[in-house]
C-alpha cells in the first residue's frame, strides 16, 4: 500500500477518521477475524496432540526414580568426589532412605532405575534394604555394616551409578539409544558389543526403508510414466486401481497378505503345481513378508506425486529429442528423467518418511529380525515398562523424520502431499 | 506416450513390454485385496484355496458374536464423532489460514500437518502417557479425541486445496448486502467448498475407521475397534471371521473411494481443469 501512502493520508471516511488509520483498523479485524477461526483448531491440537509428544520426550532426559525414593543419599552423595567409596554420612544416608523406602514398599523403583546401569542392582538394593531394617540396635559405623551386608557396597562404580541416577536429568536413556553409556570414570563409552541392540536397528530401520523406497520407485515409476501417457480417461479407470489399495485399511491388506504369502497360500500352491519348487516357501513372518506388504502399501504414495509431475511434461519434447538424433535410451536419461526428478525426488521422501515409522505390518507379518525402531518404542512402553528408553528411541525416530520432513517441505512444498 | 508409427521393431518390444509390466504391477496392487474375499464364503475353518464349499457361516458368526458387533459398533461411533469434529476444526483452520497476510503461517500450518507426518507410534504412545494421566484411557472420548487429531491434517489440506479456487470477494459482497457472517458461510463459502469438505470428511472417516496404533494403545476392551480386534484376531487365531470382516471393511473403502473420485472430478469439471 506504500504507494498510495500519501494520498490515503489526505483521505478521510465519513465521518472524519482518516482512511489510513480506518484501513489499518479493518485490516486488524480481519486478521483477528482469521486468527479466530484457526484458534479452536490450535488449542484443539496444542492439548490433545502437541503437549503429549512434548511429555513424551521429556521423559527421555527427566530422572526422577532416585530423587524420590533416595533423596537423602541423592543430597549427600553430591559430596563425595567420585573417588574411592563414599564416606560415613552418605551410607547413613543410604541407610536412613532405605528403611523408609522398605516400609513405603518402593525400593523396587530405584532398583529397577539403578539396574538399567549395573545389572543385579535391583536385587543388591532390596537385600540391602531388607537388612538394613531389620538391623537393631542401629550400629556405630553405617559404612562398614553396609560393606558387611554385600561387599558390592565397597566397590566405586556402584556408587557411581547411585551418584548418575541421582541428578533431575540424565542423558542416560538418549546415550543408551545409540548404544553408548557412561563408564564409572564419567566417560562417554560404547557399551560392551553383546548389550549393543539399538545402532543395529537404526541401520536395520534405515535400509529397510531404503528397499521399500527403491523398490516402489523401480516398479512405480513405469505405472506412473504408463498411466500419464495415457488418455484421461484410461487413466481415470486405471487410477481407481492405485486408489483402492490407498483406501483399504492396513489390517485389510496385511491380512490378506497374509493367505496369498502363507504356506498353503496362492503363491506356494502355484510354485507347487508348475513345479518351480519341491516344497512351499516361507514367505511370510520373515523379512520377505515384511517387504512385500510394505511395497505393496507404500506403492501408491509413490506413484501418485510421479504420476502428478509426469502428467505436466508435454510428450512432444521426446519426439523431439529422437527427432534430433538422440535414441530411445538417451532421449529418456537427457529429456524425461530429468524433468521427473521433481517427482522421484517427492515420491522418495514421502515414502522413506513413511516406512521409517512402520509398526503394524512388520510386527503382523514380521519375525523378531524383522522389527523396526517403533516395535522397540512399542515394546518398552508395554512390555518392559521403561518409558525413559521408549522416549529416548522415540527422541531419535522423531528427529530423523523431521528432518526428512524439513527437506521435504524446503525442496518439495507440503502442497504436494495431496491425497487421491 | 502412444507408439509411433514410425517405431522400429524394438521400440514396438520394449513399448509392448513396459505395458505388460504396469498392468502386472496394477494387477498386484489390487489383487491381494481381493484374495481375501472368497475365503471369506468358505465353509471350511481353513484359510487356503481350494475351498471345499460355500457358506455364510462366517458372517453369521460374525453377527453372532458380541465382541464383534461391540467392535463394529465402537468404530462407527468413534469414526463419525471423529469424522464431525475434524471436519469443523479443520475447516474452520483452512478458512482462518488461507486469509491473505495470515501471520504464522508456515508455523501454524507445519504444527497443523504435524499429526499427520509424525511416526504414528511416537503419537500413540505420547498421547497413552498424557491420556493415562488426565483419565482419559480406555473410555470413548478419549478414542475420539485422539483420533480427531490425527484426522484434522487431512481436513485442512483438502479444503486448503480447494479454497484456492474460491473468489474471497463473494464473502464481501455478501457482508456488503447485510448477511451475518454465519449466514454467508452457510449460504455463500459452505456450497463452494463442499465437495473439499466432503473429501476431507471422508478422509476423516477413513482415518478414524482404520486406525489400530492409537487404539492399541489407549482403547481398553470395551472400547476396541473393528481393525484393534482384527489386530488381536490375526495374532491370536487367524479364522475365516476376519476374513468376513475385511470384506466388509474392502466395501466400505470402495464405496468411499467412488464417492471422493466423484466429487473430485464434479469439482475439476465444475473449475474448468477439465471439460
Amino acid at each position: 500500500m506504500s504507494h498510495t501512502h500519501s494520498s490515503a493520508q489526505n483521505l478521510t471516511t465519513f465521518d472524519g477518521t482518516p482512511l489510513k488509520e480506518m484501513l489499518q483498523r479493518a485490516e486488524r479485524r480481519r486478521k483477528i477475524k482469521a486468527a479466530g477461526l484457526v484458534a479452536p483448531l490450535f488449542f484443539f491440537l496444542l492439548i490433545t496432540f502437541i503437549t503429549p509428544i512434548l511429555l513424551l520426550l521429556y521423559r527421555a532426559v527427566e530422572n526422577p526414580e532416585i530423587l524420590e525414593v533416595m533423596s537423602r543419599t541423592a543430597e549427600a552423595i553430591q559430596s563425595w568426589d567420585g573417588s574411592g567409596i563414599p564416606a560415613e554420612p552418605v551410607f547413613a544416608a543410604l541407610a536412613a532412605d532405605l528403611r523408609q523406602a522398605h516400609k513405603n514398599r518402593e525400593v523396587g523403583k530405584a532398583g529397577k532405575r539403578l539396574n538399567y546401569d549395573i545389572t543385579g542392582f535391583r536385587s543388591l538394593l532390596n537385600k540391602t534394604a531388607r537388612k538394613v531394617s531389620k538391623m537393631n540396635p542401629q550400629p556405630t559405623s553405617n559404612r562398614d555394616a553396609i560393606v558387611a551386608i554385600d561387599k558390592r557396597w565397597g566397590e566405586q562404580r556402584y556408587w557411581a551409578a547411585v551418584k548418575q541416577a541421582a541428578k533431575p536429568y540424565t542423558e542416560f536413556y538418549l546415550l543408551a539409544a545409540v548404544d553408548l553409556e557412561r563408564d564409572k570414570d564419567g566417560n562417554i563409552v560404547q557399551v560392551p558389543a553383546e548389550r549393543a541392540l539399538y545402532l543395529r536397528v537404526f541401520v536395520r530401520t534405515f535400509w529397510m526403508s531404503f528397499v521399500v523406497t527403491l523398490w516402489c520407485l523401480l516398479l512405480g515409476y513405469p505405472v506412473a510414466w504408463m498411466l500419464a501417457s495415457l488418455p484421461m480417461r484410461y487413466s481415470n479407470l486405471l487410477m481407481i486401481l492405485v486408489l483402492l489399495p490407498f483406501w483399504t485399511s492396513l489390517l485389510v491388506r496385511t491380512a490378506s497378505w497374509i493367505i496369498v504369502l502363507q504356506k498353503e497360500g496362492i503363491i506356494n500352491k502355484i510354485l507347487l503345481w508348475t513345479h518351480l519348487a519341491p516344497n512351499p516357501i516361507q514367505l511370510v513372518f520373515n523379512r520377505f513378508g515384511v517387504y512385500v506388504a510394505m511395497i505393496h502399501i507404500l506403492l501408491p504414495f509413490m506413484i501418485l506425486p510421479l504420476y502428478s509431475v509426469m502428467k505436466n511434461i508435454p510428450p512432444s519434447y521426446m519426439r523431439a529429442a529422437s527427432s534430433l538424433g538422440a535414441n530411445p535410451i538417451v532421449a529418456f536419461l537427457k529429456v524425461y528423467l530429468p524433468q521427473s526428478m521433481p517427482g522421484i525426488s517427492a515420491g522418495c521422501l514421502l515414502v522413506y518418511i513413511l516406512a521409517i515409522g512402520y509398526y503394524i505390518t512388520p510386527a503382523l507379518v514380521g519375525g523378531p529380525k524383522d522389527q523396526m525402531l517403533s516395535y522397540f518404542i512399542a515394546f518398552f512402553t508395554n512390555n518392559t515398562i521403561n518409558w525413559g528408553m521408549a522416549a529416548g528411541l522415540a527422541v531419535l525416530l522423531l528427529t530423523a523424520t523431521i528432518v526428512l520432513y524439513t527437506v521435504f517441505n524446503r525442496f518439495i512444498g507440503i502442497e504436494r502431499l495431496r491425497m487421491g | 506416450m502412444a507408439l509411433q508409427p514410425y517405431a522400429s521393431r524394438l521400440e514396438r518390444i520394449w513399448y509392448y513390454a513396459i505395458r505388460g509390466f504396469c498392468v502386472l504391477v496394477l494387477i498386484c496392487l489390487v489383487l491381494p485385496i481381493f484374495a481375501i474375499i472368497p475365503i471369506s464364503f468358505t465353509s471350511d475353518t481353513m484359510l487356503s484355496y481350494p475351498m471345499p464349499g460355500l457358506s455364510l457361516r462366517w458372517y453369521i458368526e460374525f453377527f453372532h458374536s458380541v465382541m464383534w458387533t461391540l467392535s463394529m459398533k465402537n468404530s462407527f461411533i468413534i469414526a463419525f464423532a471423529t469424522t464431525f469434529l475434524a471436519t469443523a476444526l479443520g475447516t474452520l483452520a483452512a478458512l482462518g489460514l488461507t486469509t491473505a497476510n495470515f501471520p504464522f503461517k508456515g508455523v501454524i500450518t507445519g504444527m497443523m500437518i504435524m499429526p499427520m507426518v509424525v511416526p504414528i507410534v511416537i503419537s500413540a504412545v505420547g498421547i497413552y502417557f498424557f491420556f493415562a494421566w488426565v483419565g482419559l484411557t480406555s473410555t470413548h472420548l478419549g478414542m475420539i479425541l485422539a483420533h480427531t487429531a490425527l484426522a484434522t491434517p487431512f481436513v485442512v489440506i483438502t479444503v486448503t486445496a480447494t479454497l484456492q479456487g474460491f473468489n474471497r470477494n463473494q464473502i464481501r459482497a455478501g457482508t456488503s448486502l447485510g448477511a451475518s457472517p454465519v449466514t454467508v458461510f452457510f449460504k455463500i463459502t459452505l456450497p463452494q467448498i463442499l465437495p473439499g469438505v466432503i473429501s476431507g470428511a471422508l478422509f476423516a472417516f477413513v482415518t478414524s475407521f482404520d486406525e489400530v496404533v492409537v487404539a492399541l494403545f489407549i482403547a481398553g476392551s470395551e472400547q476396541y475397534t473393528l481393525p484393534r480386534q482384527m489386530f488381536a484376531g490375526i495374532r491370536e487365531k487367524y479364522n475365516p471371521t476376519i476374513a468376513a470382516v475385511a470384506t466388509m471393511m474392502i466395501i466400505v473403502s470402495i464405496a468411499l473411494l467412488v464417492t471422493v473420485e466423484l466429487l473430485r472430478r464434479r469439482s475439476e469439471r465444475l473449475r474448468g481443469i477439465r471439460q
